[in-house]
């Protein structure tokens, strides 16, 4: 019976994506509207045809199939972090894995000499002589690779800060409040750095608001890569997650190698957050609403779970974003706004339904 | 007159009727010259040196007491007129303190509607925005601004001054240590409050229109009690004028995209960048109802296809690699305007050099207008 809801579910979520990357590449600055037709027809207008491919073909499919990648990292980050500390309130922001994540990348646009927008640009500027500053929209293969990885190692280095912190994963009420106390530092830290680097201060604002504006082919491709990846070892490793889940020794007693395979979870839950956070910025929520919204329409295993959780967050953010472009068009939401509200929503909706749907481990 | 010390001076000249004749005749005793410092009322200061109400040498900043003053008098008055004089002086300093707030005060409105009231025209000002600094430095009171905002970096006098942090993240303990008379700021900036509330004078304006620069000009005119604000007004205005005529009318009409920051946030028709471009004959892509400046859906950009971006340094380089815009004209025939980050401070400052402004941005449209034949 589960396992048929899980297959029911999955579709579904395949589904919704899809229907969702069509209903995003018809919304564009200037609100709904229909860019089928143009493309259709080619000899009717040649010129209507020609934009219309390339706003179909260069910004908005890979901008939203790129919302869909990285709600899909976010929600498996946060399904994995809520399997690995067996605490339903863990996601990637309470285990400070997203601000180290953006520390790392402004650490990494700082040492780069950040790109900046004009109205905060005051300082003397020591790209002055033609130099092409690295910007945090850039799309150049290199530049979003270099960010990723610093995302990455910044992710690690806050969990495991987390985890020095809180002396293990045993103590729920220890762990979130390490993990609190670290993303608060963490992202103190990145306002520190911006304000010594002020040129780079007003793109890294919009950027820790979260946008998907100029997720372009290289970033898509990136994030689902990672995803690929990122799965996959979910997958494989999901089945100390269950052991985990009755406790540490009926884990050992299974003769599973538990320190290991919690180290591997550990880095895809940073991998994942870490790629996420380095192409769109702090998009909050989703990797906190995406498990519990699964784990309120079905009870299964964590690979299972994982799976559904990632498509999930891919839907909700991909929702959120199609939301973002269409409701002040041609101007934009944050989409991290969006999702705050959309997410906090949901789960609030779900806690005063009643605990019974929403809370405690699956 | 003379025999009146610059304190008494201010009411002197308001009821120099009513001084009992004899007084006036004590013999000036030396001393009684009044120094001249910039706290000296600025009509005296515009009686000796010239129109410009500008002191030509930076005089220590000397806050003098009027009771060591009086004591000063005391020891030097030796003439039989010490107890007329005395008397003068006890009924000056009255005379004074009553009336002179009443008649001499100097009361300001901001563009908070909050109305401040200065004994004088302020001597020490701190300046929270750079364009304020700016337009108080057009009305010849640079040497007055003792305290900048790490951006104020024009003139290069300001460079020297203490820095007292950002507009919205200004060091209230520096502040208060430099002794403001005034501090200008944004209206926006929560400071404002506490910096009241700590007994300090604010006075807060929000330039954000060609209209508000005029008006904000006026204002600052008014506080610094400098004649003929309007000229600078003026000036601004006959500038950006010159600059649009001098504009072939080729060069006019071209479809333009002002980027102030990579959000994408655009400079749009209503804000005072949109002003000028529109008084250069230049056509915004962002219409005025969308406000000042809107983070767009970068898409917007790429269907509206400017023919020439203006942009700055900082921003501009990953411009041909955004999703989708190799297609547009601007970046097609390069037909991109770059500013170095100095012309970009002026861009981007709605203050005394916005006709600078004007040139800069003509420069560039005549240079990139498709019409006008621009080198692509």
């Amino acid at each position: 019976m589960n396992n048929f809801l899980v297959r029911w579910l999955a579709v579904g979520g395949v589904l919704a994506a899809l229907v969702l990357l069509a209903v995003g590449v018809c919304v564009g600055s200037t609100g709904f509207e229909n860019l089928l037709t143009p493309l259709l027809n080619p000899l009717q207008d040649p010129g209507q045809t020609a934009m219309a491919q390339q706003i179909v073909w260069q910004i908005r499919l890979p901008r939203t199939a790129g919302a869909w990648a990285a709600g899909a990292l976010l929600g498996l980050a946060g399904a994995v972090a809520q399997g690995l500390f067996r605490n339903p309130l863990a996601d990637p922001y309470l285990l400070g894995s997203a601000s180290g994540a953006s520390l790392g990348v402004a650490l990494a646009l700082a040492a780069l000499g950040g790109g900046a927008g004009m109205l905060g640009g005051g300082s003397t500027g020591s790209m002055m002589n033609g130099a092409v500053a690295v910007s945090v929209f850039s799309s150049s293969v290199w530049v979003r690779i270099g960010l990723t990885g610093a995302a990455f190692v910044g992710a690690v280095a806050a969990v495991l800060l987390t985890l020095l912190l809180s002396r293990g994963v045993g103590h729920t009420l220890r762990l979130l409040l390490a993990g609190v106390v670290v993303g608060v530092v963490l992202s103190a830290t990145t306002h520190l750095v911006l304000l010594f680097t002020p040129d780079s201060l007003q793109a890294m604002q919009a950027f820790m608001l979260g946008s998907t504006a100029f997720v372009g082919w290289t970033s898509f491709s990136l994030m689902a890569g990672v995803w690929l990846v990122c799965v996959l070892a979910a997958w494989l490793l999901a089945r100390v997650l269950d052991g985990l889940s009755l406790g540490d020794a009926t884990a050992l007693s299974l003769g599973l190698p538990v320190a290991p395979m919690r180290a591997a979870l550990v880095a895809v839950l940073a991998l994942a957050t870490g790629t996420a956070v380095a192409q769109t910025g702090l998009i909050a929520f989703v990797g906190l609403a995406a498990p519990h919204l699964v784990r309120s329409m079905v009870k299964t295993t964590h690979a299972h779970l994982m799976l559904l959780s990632s498509l999930v967050g891919g839907v909700l953010l991909m929702a959120a974003d199609t939301l973002a472009r269409g409701l002040l068009a041609p101007q934009e939401l944050p989409v991290g706004v969006l999702t705050a509200v959309l997410g906090g929503g949901y789960l609030l909706w779900l806690m005063h339904r009643g605990g019974r749907h929403s809370g405690g481990a699956a | 007159m003379s025999c009146f010390d610059n304190l008494k001076y201010r009411f002197v000249r308001k009821a120099a009727g009513a001084v009992p004749k004899g007084f006036a005749a004590c013999p000036p005793p030396a001393l009684q010259a009044p120094p001249l410092t910039p706290q000296s009322p600025w009509p005296l200061r515009l009686l000796t040196h010239g129109l410009e109400g500008r002191a030509p040498v930076r005089f220590a900043q000397v806050k003098e007491e009027p009771a060591t003053r009086a004591g000063d008098m005391e020891q030097n008055a030796q003439t039989p007129c010490l107890i007329a004089r005395r008397m003068a002086s006890v009924f000056a300093l009255a005379m004074a303190s009553m009336f002179a707030p009443a008649t001499h005060a100097l009361q300001v409105t901001d563009d908070r509607g909050v109305t401040i009231t200065l004994p004088a025209a302020p001597q020490r000002i701190v300046s929270l925005l750079p364009s304020l600094a700016e337009t108080v430095c057009e009305l010849g009171n640079c040497q007055r601004i003792v305290g900048v905002d790490r951006y104020s970096t024009y003139p290069a006098s300001l460079q020297k001054l203490p820095q007292v942090g950002g507009g919205l993240d200004p060091n209230i303990e520096m502040i208060v240590a430099l002794k403001p008379d005034v501090v200008l700021m944004a209206k926006s900036s929560r400071a404002a409050e506490r910096l009241e509330a700590l007994g300090v004078k604010v006075f807060a304006l929000e330039p954000k229109t060609h209209a508000d620069v005029q008006r904000v000009i006026l204002k600052l005119g008014q506080l610094l009690e400098v004649q003929d604000a309007q000229r600078i007004w003026r000036a601004i205005d006959a500038g950006v004028s010159a600059a649009a005529q001098s504009l072939p009318a080729k060069a006019r009409g071209a479809k333009v995209y002002f980027e102030v920051n990579e959000g994408p946030y655009a400079a749009g028709e209503s804000s005072f960048i949109g002003e000028t471009l529109t008084r250069l004959g230049a056509k915004n892509i962002v219409p005025a109802k969308l406000g000042p400046f809107p983070k767009l859906n970068p898409e917007f950009i790429v269907r509206a296809n400017p023919d020439v971006i203006l942009i700055g340094q900082r921003s501009a380089g990953a411009l041909m690699a955004r999703p989708g815009w190799q297609t547009i004209r601007a970046l097609r025939e390069n037909r991109v305007c770059i500013f170095p980050t100095d012309e970009a401070n002026v861009l981007v400052r709605p203050g005394p050099r916005m006709a600078e402004a004007a040139r800069i941005m003509a420069k560039c449209l005549e240079g990139k207008s498709p019409a006008a034949g621009g080198k692509p």
